[in-house]
C-alpha cells in the first residue's frame, strides 16, 4: 500500500473513531449534574418554566422525544436494563400495564402525590407511576356543516349509526393509531365484550370512512379543521381530542370568536398519561426532583396549552380557552389498564378483519 | 523462464488482492458494526426466547394468510411501480442526456427534489392532487386516494430522478458516433440501437430497476398514507409488529423474509450485470447533446417536459399554494411563524431546522463518500465470489427496513465505546448506511466501463497503482462521484425513518420538523408544516443546482 493509500484510510478510520467519541460528550449519562427524561413526540413545556426548575433543583434536563406514545413505550422497554434516561414521561392507561408488566419502573411517590384527583391514582400500593395529564378522545364536528343542513350534530355513540349521520364519520385505524384504539376501547366500554363489533357492523353500514392516522383524518379527511378546508374535506365528523377545539382557536391568525369544532359529549373515552423513574435509571435523585416537578402547580398549569391536555392536580388552573371552547366531557368512557391489556391485541384483531376486510 | 513470469504473475494477483482487502477493511467495519450487528441483535431479541432459538415462529408466521397477502401485495406493486417508473422515465432519462435545451439544469433538479421529500409531505401533495376536490376529481369527477393508482403515481414521483440520474448519467457519456458507424454499415436506428446502445446502457438500466424495485419493494409512507389501512407492505407491517404491536418475533420473521427477497433480488441483479457488462467508450456528454432536430424529436422533448410538469411539479405546486394560503390572504404569514420558538414544540424556532439538516446531511455525505468510494475502487476489478457477496451486501441496507436498523442501534449501540444511542452522529450515520449504496451504484459501473487496458498501458510504463487511479480512473470517474455525492447529500436532506428515531427535540430535522408540525390540530401548524416542506424543496434544489454547476465546470478535464 502506497503511503498515500495509508493516509485515505486512516482519514476514514480517524472518521469513524471520532464519530464514536462524539458520544462521550453529548450524552451525559452519569452525569449527576443532568437529570434525562424520555418521553414522546408530543412532549413539551414553556422554556420559562423549565428554566425555572432547573435554576431551583439545579439539575439540566435533557429531553429525549422517542417516537409516538407507542413507540417510546416500546423503546423505553427494549433498552431497560440500560435506559437513555431517567424518567420516562407518556405511557398511557391503554399500554399501562405492558411497561408494569415488563418492569420498566421503579417505586417512588412523587412528592405531591395527594394533590392528585383520587379517580387517576393507581398502583398505590407501589407507587410506580405517577399520574400526570388526562385528555379525552372524543368525535368532533364540524359547526358549519350542521348549521348550513340543520342538523343537530351527534350527541352519542348511539346517534353515529343514524341514517342522519350516514358516510359522515372518518376514524383511524385502531391498529396503528392511539386515537383510533381509543375509539375503539370507548365502543368496548359502552357495548360490553359481546356488543361492540355489532356496533361496528352498524357503524361500517352507515359508512364510516378508516385511514390510518390521525394527520390524515383530522387533517385531510375532517371538514371543519384548518387543513382541511383547505383539503376541500367532506366529512364533517372526526375522532380527534376534546381539546382539539380549544386549539383550532389558539392556532388560528386572527383567532376567531368561537370554536369552528366542537365534540360530541357522549363519544369520548378518557386517556390517563403517567409517568415514573425507570429501573436501573443512573440518576435516581434527579429522577426523583424530575417527577416531583411533573405533578407541581407551576408544571401543571403550564400544561394544558403546551400538550393540550388536562391537568390531574386538583388545584391546577384549567385554561380559559379550554373551558370555553372545548369542555372536559363529564362522563367518559374508561377502561381498567388490566382489562385493556388482556384483550387489546384481540380487539384489535377482530376489529380490523371486521372493519377494514 | 516460465516459472520466473508464473511467480511474477502471482506476485502481482498478491499483491493486487491485498490492495483490495486493504480497500475493503473500512467499508466492512463501518457495516459490520453499523448495520450487521444491530440488525442481527434485534432480529435475535425477537427469535430467542429464553436463550434458545425459535426457529419454528418462521413457519407459524408464514402459515398466516393475512402474511401472506401482503408478501402477495408487497411484490406485484413493486413489480408495478417498477414497470410504471421505467416507462415514464426513461424517455426522461434519454431526453436529459442527448437534448440540449433551455433551462435543462435547473429541471434536472427539480426532477430530483421528489426523491429526497419526505413521505408524510408528499402523501399530503399526493391526497390534494388525487383525493376529493383535487385536480383529477374537479376535472373528471376521478378520485384516486385509497386506490393502489395513487400508490404507483406516487412511486413515480419519488422514482423518477433514479432513473433519470443512473441511466441518464451514464447515456450522456455513450459516444454517439458508435450507433452512427453501426447506421453507417447497413443497420436500422432500432437495430443499431439495439445492438449498440442498448447493451452498454443495460446495466445502468438494471441498476436503475432494481433501485426503483427496492425502494417500492420497502415502501412504508406512501403506502400508509396512500392506500389507507388496506393497502399494506411487509414494510409497513414490521413497522407495525415492531412499534405498534410490539410482537418482536413476528417482526423478526419478516425481516428475514424482507432480508432473504432483497438478497435473492440482487443476487439475480449481480448476474445480470456481469452478464453485460463491457467497457465502453465514454466521452465527454457536451459532444453527445445537441438540440432536437427535428418534429418526432420536438415532440419526445415535449412529451418528457409535460409528463414531468403533471407527474412531478404540479404535486410540488400543491405544497407551495398552501403554504402561503394564509387566512388574510395570500402572503408569507407562515413563513413568519416559523422563527419563532413559542409553539414549545421543539424548544428553538423550526426554522433552525433548516441548520441542523444541512450539517447532518454533510456529515452523512463525507461518511458515504468516504465508505462508498473505497468500496467501489476495491470492486473494480471483479474476481472471486468474496468481492461479488460483498457488491451485493453493500446494498442490503436499502432493504432493510429503518424500523429495524433503529430499533437494532438502540439495543446494539449502547455500550461504551459505542454508546451512540444520544449522540448527534448516529443520525449521519443512519443516513449514509443508506447513502453509501448510491454512492457505489453510481460510480462502480464508471469505473467498470473504464478500458482495463488504458490501466494495464499506465503500468507497463512504470505508475504504481494508486497513479494508475489517480491518472486514469479519477479523471473519468470524478463526474459520477459528483452525482453520487449530491445523491448521498439528497437522500440524507430528506431521510426521514432512521432519523426520527434519533433526532432530539433541540435538533429536528427539517422532515422531523414538518412530521410534528403535521401531527398537530390547527391552521398554523398545518400552515407551517407546508411553508417548511417548501423551504425544503428550494434547499434540495438550491443544492442539486449547485452540484450541475460544478458537474458542467469540470467536464473540461475529461
Amino acid at each position: 500500500m502506497t503511503k498515500r493509500k495509508t493516509t485515505a484510510v486512516v482519514i476514514g478510520l480517524g472518521l469513524v473513531t471520532l464519530s464514536a467519541c462524539g458520544s462521550s460528550d453529548s450524552g451525559g449519562a452519569g452525569d449527576s449534574k443532568t437529570v434525562t427524561l424520555v418521553s414522546h413526540d408530543s412532549w413539551a413545556v414553556s422554556k420559562s418554566v423549565l428554566a425555572d426548575f432547573e435554576k431551583q433543583s439545579g439539575y439540566k434536563v435533557r429531553v429525549l422525544k422517542d417516537g409516538d406514545a407507542g413507540q417510546a413505550v416500546n423503546k423505553a422497554i427494549l433498552t431497560k436494563d440500560n435506559p437513555q434516561g431517567d424518567v420516562f414521561f407518556g405511557v398511557d392507561n391503554t399500554l399501562l400495564s405492558r411497561a408494569l408488566d415488563n418492569g420498566l419502573f421503579q417505586s417512588y411517590e412523587a412528592k405531591g402525590s395527594d394533590q392528585i384527583v383520587q379517580q387517576y391514582r393507581i398502583d398505590q400500593d407501589r407507587h410506580r407511576v405517577t399520574p400526570i395529564d388526562s385528555g379525552d378522545i372524543c368525535v368532533n364536528y364540524d359547526k358549519a356543516y350542521f348549521s348550513k343542513h340543520k342538523l343537530a350534530p351527534p350527541a352519542s355513540f348511539d346517534d353515529l349509526i343514524k341514517p342522519a349521520y350516514k358516510n359522515l364519520l372518518v376514524t383511524e385505524n385502531a391498529g396503528t393509531s392511539s386515537p383510533g384504539l381509543g375509539f375503539l376501547l370507548g365502543t368496548a366500554a359502552k357495548y360490553g365484550d359481546d356488543g361492540w363489533q355489532d356496533y361496528w357492523k352498524k357503524l361500517k353500514a352507515n359508512g364510516v370512512k378508516v385511514v390510518d392516522g390521525w394527520e390524515q383524518a383530522y387533517n385531510d379527511e375532517f371538514s371543519g379543521s384548518a387543513g382541511g378546508k383547505k383539503a376541500k374535506a367532506d366529512r364533517p365528523l372526526v375522532v380527534s381530542y376534546a381539546s382539539s377545539p380549544p386549539a383550532e382557536v389558539i392556532y388560528a391568525d386572527p383567532k376567531p370568536k368561537a370554536a369552528p369544532t366542537g365534540v360530541a359529549s357522549g363519544t369520548c373515552f378518557r386517556q390517563v398519561e403517567y409517568a415514573g423513574l425507570l429501573s436501573n435509571a443512573k440518576n435516581t435523585k434527579g429522577g426523583k426532583a424530575l417527577l416531583d416537578f411533573l405533578i407541581s402547580v407551576k408544571f401543571q398549569d403550564d400544561m394544558p396549552l403546551n400538550m393540550f391536555v388536562y391537568p390531574v392536580r386538583e388545584t391546577a388552573q384549567v385554561p380559559e380557552e379550554f373551558v370555553k371552547f372545548g369542555p372536559q366531557a363529564k362522563n367518559p368512557e374508561t377502561l381498567a389498564p388490566a382489562k385493556i391489556a388482556d384483550n387489546r391485541d384481540q380487539w384489535v384483531k377482530s376489529w380490523t378483519s371486521l372493519v377494514l376486510k | 523462464m516460465d516459472l520466473a513470469r508464473t511467480e511474477v504473475a502471482s506476485r502481482k494477483s498478491r499483491k493486487e488482492s491485498a490492495t483490495r482487502m486493504g480497500l475493503m477493511a473500512l467499508p466492512v467495519a463501518f457495516f459490520a458494526v453499523f448495520f450487521a450487528y444491530p440488525v442481527a441483535a434485534i432480529v435475535a431479541r425477537g427469535l430467542k426466547i429464553d436463550g434458545a432459538w425459535r426457529f419454528g415462529r418462521i413457519g407459524e408466521v408464514l402459515a398466516q394468510s393475512d402474511i401472506r397477502h401482503v408478501l402477495w401485495f408487497t411484490t406485484w406493486q413493486a413489480l408495478a411501480s417498477t414497470a410504471l417508473t421505467l416507462l415514464i422515465a426513461l424517455p426522461g432519462a434519454y431526453v436529459f442526456a442527448r437534448f440540449d435545451f433551455r433551462g435543462k439544469q435547473v429541471l434536472r433538479a427539480v426532477v430530483t427534489v421528489p426523491f429526497v421529500l419526505p413521505t408524510v409531505v408528499v402523501g399530503t401533495a399526493f391526497l390534494a392532487l388525487l383525493g376529493r376536490g383535487g385536480f383529477l376529481d374537479q376535472l373528471w369527477g376521478v378520485r384516486l386516494d385509497t386506490t393502489v393508482w395513487a400508490i404507483l403515481l406516487a412511486h413515480v414521483f419519488f422514482n423518477y430522478a433514479v432513473v433519470v440520474r443512473t441511466v441518464g448519467g451514464l447515456w450522456s457519456q455513450l459516444d454517439p458516433r458508435q450507433e452512427e458507424a453501426a447506421r453507417m454499415l447497413g443497420a436500422s436506428r432500432f437495430a443499431a440501437w439495439r445492438r449498440v446502445t442498448l447493451p452498454a446502457l443495460s446495466p445502468a438500466v438494471a441498476a436503475a430497476a432494481l433501485m426503483v424495485f427496492l425502494f417500492t419493494f420497502t415502501s412504508f409512507g406512501v403506502v400508509q398514507i396512500l392506500g389507507g389501512p388496506t393497502f399494506s407492505t411487509l414494510e409497513v407491517e414490521i413497522y407495525r409488529q415492531t412499534s405498534e404491536i410490539f410482537d418482536l418475533a413476528t417482526a423478526a420473521v419478516l425481516t428475514i423474509v424482507q432480508f432473504v427477497a432483497v438478497g435473492a433480488i440482487l443476487a439475480v441483479h449481480a448476474w445480470t450485470v456481469r452478464r453485460r457488462e463491457t467497457a465502453l467508450r465514454l466521452g465527454a456528454p457536451e459532444l453527445t447533446v445537441r438540440r432536437p432536430r427535428g418534429a418526432g424529436q420536438w415532440a419526445l422533448l415535449g412529451g418528457v417536459l409535460a409528463s414531468i410538469l403533471v407527474l412531478l411539479v404540479l404535486p410540488l405546486g400543491v405544497l407551495v399554494q398552501r403554504s402561503l394560503d394564509a387566512p388574510g390572504g395570500y402572503g408569507f404569514a407562515y413563513y413568519k411563524a416559523l422563527t419563532s420558538a413559542d409553539s414549545g414544540i421543539f424548544l428553538v424556532a423550526p426554522i433552525a431546522a433548516i441548520g441542523n439538516s444541512l450539517e447532518y446531511a454533510l456529515a452523512a455525505t463525507a461518511i458515504a463518500v468516504v465508505i462508498g468510494g473505497l468500496a467501489a475502487a476495491a470492486l473494480t476489478r471483479r474476481t472471486g465470489r468474496l468481492v461479488r457477496g460483498f457488491d451485493a451486501l453493500l446494498m442490503l441496507p436499502l432493504g432493510v427496513s429503518a424500523v429495524t436498523v433503529g430499533f437494532g442501534f438502540l439495543i446494539a449501540l449502547d455500550e461504551p465505546p459505542l454508546d451512540l444511542r444520544s449522540s448527534w452522529i448516529l443520525v449521519p450515520l443512519a443516513q449514509a448506511l443508506v447513502g453509501v449504496p448510491f454512492v457505489v451504484r453510481t460510480v462502480l459501473p464508471v469505473l467498470r466501463a473504464v478500458d482495463g487496458r488504458l490501466r494495464e498501458a499506465a503500468a507497463v510504463l512504470g505508475a504504481s497503482p494508486w497513479r494508475v487511479w489517480r491518472e486514469v480512473d479519477l479523471p473519468l470517474v470524478r463526474r459520477a462521484l459528483l452525482i453520487a455525492a449530491g445523491f448521498a447529500f439528497a437522500v440524507s436532506l430528506g431521510e426521514f425513518g432512521a432519523t426520527v428515531f434519533i433526532a432530539r427535540p433541540d435538533n429536528p430535522t427539517l422532515p422531523v420538523a414538518v412530521a410534528r408540525l403535521l401531527g398537530r390540530a390547527g391552521d398554523l401548524n398545518y400552515g407551517q408544516a407546508m411553508a417548511l416542506s417548501t423551504i425544503l424543496m428550494v434547499v434540495c434544489a438550491v443544492a442539486l443546482l449547485l452540484l450541475e454547476r460544478i458537474r458542467t465546470d469540470r467536464t473540461g478535464e475529461f
